[in-house]
């Protein structure tokens, strides 16, 4: 177990990405229109302090929200025996109708989540666009699938797993490398 | 031609005989019980192996052999096999075939089919009523004469007080038993299980003792009024065998039966092993553990006269349904005996002599027919038995064309080596290893 | 979860609350603009209906539907069965063309455990006979606890006909499981025997059962029962057992009312408790999809061959 990212690192990453998104849509009229939505579970609480860096940054509040994509997932009723995955509640309380969706999630891996992630939004609404935010980026896509902001790139062999600890879940802001 | 059987333990109580004796058969007919008797050089001499008993035949007076009418069932053919396979040497048939027994016709029909498959004898019981149907009397000296030994409308009570009465007085003139299927039609109303927890947790429709008792009662004091011969068939109320004690207290001929599926299961079965397992309903049905050792009592202190399995062979298909369409019944002959060993003698509920009370000397006595004993002179009808024989009840090697039985696979202890009707050895068992 | 649901019976509490966890994340998939997720797709489910029923069957039906899976209901006249097909060869003729699910409902108790006998499909009872109706159940758990927030500790109170309910059953079954203090109350003539044994405090007495209760659920009374002579007349049974706003005011001031449907106005509940306050009769109905949208998702699992 090595610690790639440790809190202090982890909160100025977030802010390095917070001002990023912000260069990226200088025009008041694309601020107005950005939306974060993580994914669940480690993507909501990433989403939120994003959102609230931003707001610390220019006093704008980004309509944040929360997204399961369990039901999404092209391995279920594929996977060997066993009780299905638990299902969480998605909570997207506004329209997402012309809106810049900033989707965002822990760790970036063979990009079949973020896949799951598109079909779910597209069932919502209409987006103007969509962004991808990932804290880790490891590599091994399986699909044509390109984050757009990365906390740090994190190359891997398929024999490792990276853990992402977050404060708000595991009581800890850490990212640590396993095997 | 003579045949000895030497060594076994013949158990006859109705000569007192419980030890090691010798049987000498010459035909169809026992010459001689005794000890070191003199044979000639032709006789054929069967050392029985240590252990072993030697009884009268058993004799089942409660079985449904579906022929006429059902043969996909069962027919007699099928059904005498299955019950010398069972230690059975004679068994006395229901009426309620289709067309019913309630003439000679059907009557002689039965015999001719019995005497064609040559195996246990065959005792027709014959209708109290036309068709069963309850409204009139059956020819009932017709009957007699054409060889019924007792009368039923089983499958159902006798339909009024005044017809059981007419029937016990009638019947009583040929000194014929009527046996009855007590249930108070409007009580059981369309139950399919007894009436308990069991049934309230499944959701079955339920029938309580009392349907039963309540009849038993109703025929206990006819039995009375008339000095009829009444006999319960398939007891399985404990309430009912307080009426029972309480007739005979009084001096009423009344007798009474019960099943070996109703002294060891309960309704506990209805949710396990298999939840609505159709081998499981019969009528009466499996009632409470209460109940259950009200019987075994009943049997430890002599209020019970009769064990009949109620036989009832059903297709298999008809039994493969939901619980409510599910015909009643299930088989009895084939397992009768290892149930019997292994959870009434072995369980020390019942000796071996009481055992052979229950199944052959009381049967031949309520019947008044020939058996229940091994006395100089009877008929040659004797079975065999290994009360140590390991036994796993399988289906796949019955003889019956029924495999409705709840007992597949169980592993009981005690079973059937050979049975001889008239002297003639119709059924013997390999695994009993019994040379004959 | 195992391969079939068959009745609360078989179900351990945490499996309960699975489903109701998994329930509330349903349920906000019927507020979505596309009320669908392709979660089942290219699975088949059969809603087999021996017994006439709109509610249930519509609502397995959405359920199924806003999960992908393709779904064909069969409504199974009565005079097929006089034509002599059986339970048995209508869902062995179903199984020969391998749906995925078989929800039934049968009038036998029973007839959902027989088809997991003999079928593969994975078998979900949506009502046998008398014994149970465990979808039923499960909403109106979720429906209570949609309220209550907990179901441990609760007085609910069940009035009605006890005797030929699945409803009550399963009800009983599920709540005693999760910790609630369970009254049943109906005509001496509807009381099942041993209900004692099922751990529910057994009463003739409206007013014993509904006071401080913080839950009233109602079961249907049928027309037919007076032919068994359970009670005299339908206008009897409402003087004594019907629930009465006068009855319900000795509840608890937010006791919430239920009823499984079709409901009996003027028989088992006056029509202004049943269109009152109190009455949660239509969120249960509501609730209903997003239960049975739980229920196939989670027996949807296990591949074939286990």
């Amino acid at each position: 177990m090595a610690v790639v990212m440790d809190a202090d690192r982890m909160g100025r990453t977030l802010t390095r990405i917070a001002h990023e998104i912000l260069e990226r849509n200088t025009a008041p009229a694309d601020v107005a229109d950005l939306a974060l939505v993580g994914i669940r579970t480690r993507g909501v609480p990433i989403a939120r302090r994003i959102a609230q860096v931003i707001h610390g940054i220019n006093g704008h509040e980004v309509p944040t929200g929360a997204l399961d994509i369990t039901l999404y997932r092209d391995d279920l009723m594929r996977h060997a025996v066993g009780p299905q995955p638990l299902v969480r509640k998605t909570e997207i309380p506004f329209s997402i109708d012309d809106k810049r969706i900033l989707l965002v999630d822990d760790v970036l891996y063979t990009g079949r989540t973020i896949r799951a992630a598109l079909d779910a939004l597209i069932d919502f609404g209409r987006p103007k666009a969509i962004q991808l935010v990932v804290l880790v980026d490891r590599g091994h896509r399986e699909l044509p699938i390109k984050a757009d902001y990365v906390g740090k790139n994190l190359p891997t062999s398929l024999a490792q797993s990276i853990q992402v600890h977050l404060l708000e879940i595991d009581g800890r802001d850490e990212v640590e490398i396993q095997g | 031609m003579k045949r000895l059987l030497k060594g076994g333990r013949v158990v006859d109580p109705a000569n007192g005989r419980d030890g090691v004796f010798d049987v000498l058969i010459d035909d169809d007919r026992i010459l001689r019980v005794g000890r070191d008797l003199d044979v000639d050089a032709d006789t054929v001499i069967v050392e029985i192996p240590s252990g072993f008993v030697v009884c009268p035949g058993l004799i089942d007076m409660h079985v449904h052999l579906r022929e006429p009418g059902q043969e996909h069932k069962e027919t007699v053919a099928t059904g005498t096999a299955a019950a010398v396979a069972g230690g059975f040497t004679a068994v006395a048939c229901m009426p309620n075939t289709n067309p019913v027994n309630d003439n000679a016709g059907v009557t002689e029909y039965i015999l001719k089919k019995a005497a064609e498959a040559n195996l246990a004898r065959v005792y027709p019981i014959g209708a109290v009523s036309r068709g069963q149907d309850g409204e009139q009397l059956a020819d009932i000296a017709e009957l007699r004469q054409a060889g019924c030994v007792a009368l039923t409308d089983d499958g159902r009570p006798v339909k009024t007080a005044l017809l059981m009465r007419r029937a016990l007085e009638y019947a009583g003139m040929f000194k014929m038993p009527v046996i009855e299927h007590c249930e108070d039609p409007s009580l059981k109303a369309d139950g399919v299980a007894h009436e308990g927890f069991q049934a309230s947790t499944l959701g079955l429709r339920g029938m309580p003792g009392e349907a039963e008792s309540i009849m038993a009662l109703r025929d206990i004091s006819l039995a009375e009024l008339t000095g009829g011969c009444v006999h319960i068939a398939h007891m399985s109320a404990r309430q009912t065998l307080d009426a029972v004690r309480y007739g005979k207290s009084r001096g009423v001929h009344v007798t009474c039966e019960v099943t070996p599926h109703h002294v060891v299961l309960t309704d506990e079965m209805l949710g396990a092993p298999i939840p609505y397992d159709t081998n499981v309903k019969m009528n009466p049905p499996l009632r409470e553990a209460k109940d259950r050792d009200a019987m075994l009592a009943g049997l430890a202190d002599g209020s019970i006269d009769v064990i009949a399995t109620d036989h009832a062979p059903h297709h298999y298909d008809e039994k493969q349904a939901e619980f409510d369409r599910a015909p009643f019944g299930i088989t009895g002959l084939e397992t009768a005996v290892s149930l019997c060993f292994d959870r009434l003698v072995h369980a020390g509920v019942v000796s071996l002599p009481r055992l052979i009370e229950l199944l052959s000397m009381n049967p031949a006595k309520i019947l008044g027919v020939a058996g229940g004993s091994l006395a100089a002179g009877a008929p040659a009808d004797i079975t065999i038995l290994a009360p140590d024989l390991p036994v796993t009840v399988s289906v796949a090697t019955m003889r019956s064309k029924a495999k409705n039985t709840p007992f597949d696979g169980w592993q009981l202890r005690g079973g059937v080596a050979a049975t001889i009707v008239g002297g003639r050895i119709v059924y013997r068992n390999d695994d009993a290893k019994l040379r004959l | 979860m195992k391969k079939d649901l068959l009745g609360i019976a078989e179900l351990s509490s945490e499996e309960i609350l699975l489903v109701l966890d998994t329930a509330e994340a349903m349920r906000e998939i019927g507020q979505r603009p596309i009320k669908k997720v392709p979660t089942m797709r290219g699975k088949t489910v059969v809603n087999l209906f021996f017994e006439p029923s709109t509610r249930t069957r519509t609502s397995f039906e959405i359920a199924e539907k806003r999960l992908s899976a393709d779904t064909l209901s069969i409504a199974v006249a009565t005079s097929s069965v006089l034509k002599g097909e059986t339970l048995v060869d209508t869902a062995m003729n179903i199984e020969a063309m391998s749906p995925d699910m078989i929800v039934v409902r049968h009038a036998s108790s029973g007839a959902a455990h027989l088809l997991a006998r003999i079928c593969k499909s994975r078998i979900i009872n949506a009502g046998d006979g008398m014994h149970e109706h465990p979808t039923q159940a499960l909403l109106d758990a979720f429906t209570i606890r949609e309220h209550k927030k907990t179901i441990a500790g609760l007085k609910v109170a069940i009035v009605g006909d006890l005797l030929h309910s699945r409803v009550l059953r399963s009800n009983v079954l599920l709540l005693t499981k999760l910790g609630a203090d369970v009254w049943v109350c109906g005509p001496q003539t509807l009381v099942p025997a041993g209900m004692e044994q099922f751990g529910v405090r057994v009463t003739t007495s409206v007013d014993e059962a509904v006071a401080d209760a913080d839950v009233i659920m109602m079961l249907r009374i049928q027309q037919e029962r007076m032919q068994g002579a359970f009670f005299p007349s339908l206008r009897e049974y409402f003087n004594v057992f019907g629930m009465t706003a006068a009855r319900v005011a000795h509840a608890k001031p937010d006791v919430i009312i239920m009823h499984p449907g079709p409901m009996n106005r003027g028989v088992a509940i006056a029509s202004d408790v049943a269109d009152g306050p109190y009455s949660v009769i239509l969120e249960q109905v509501a609730n209903g999809v997003a239960v049975r949208m739980a229920v196939l998702y989670l027996l949807a699992g296990e591949s074939e061959g286990d």
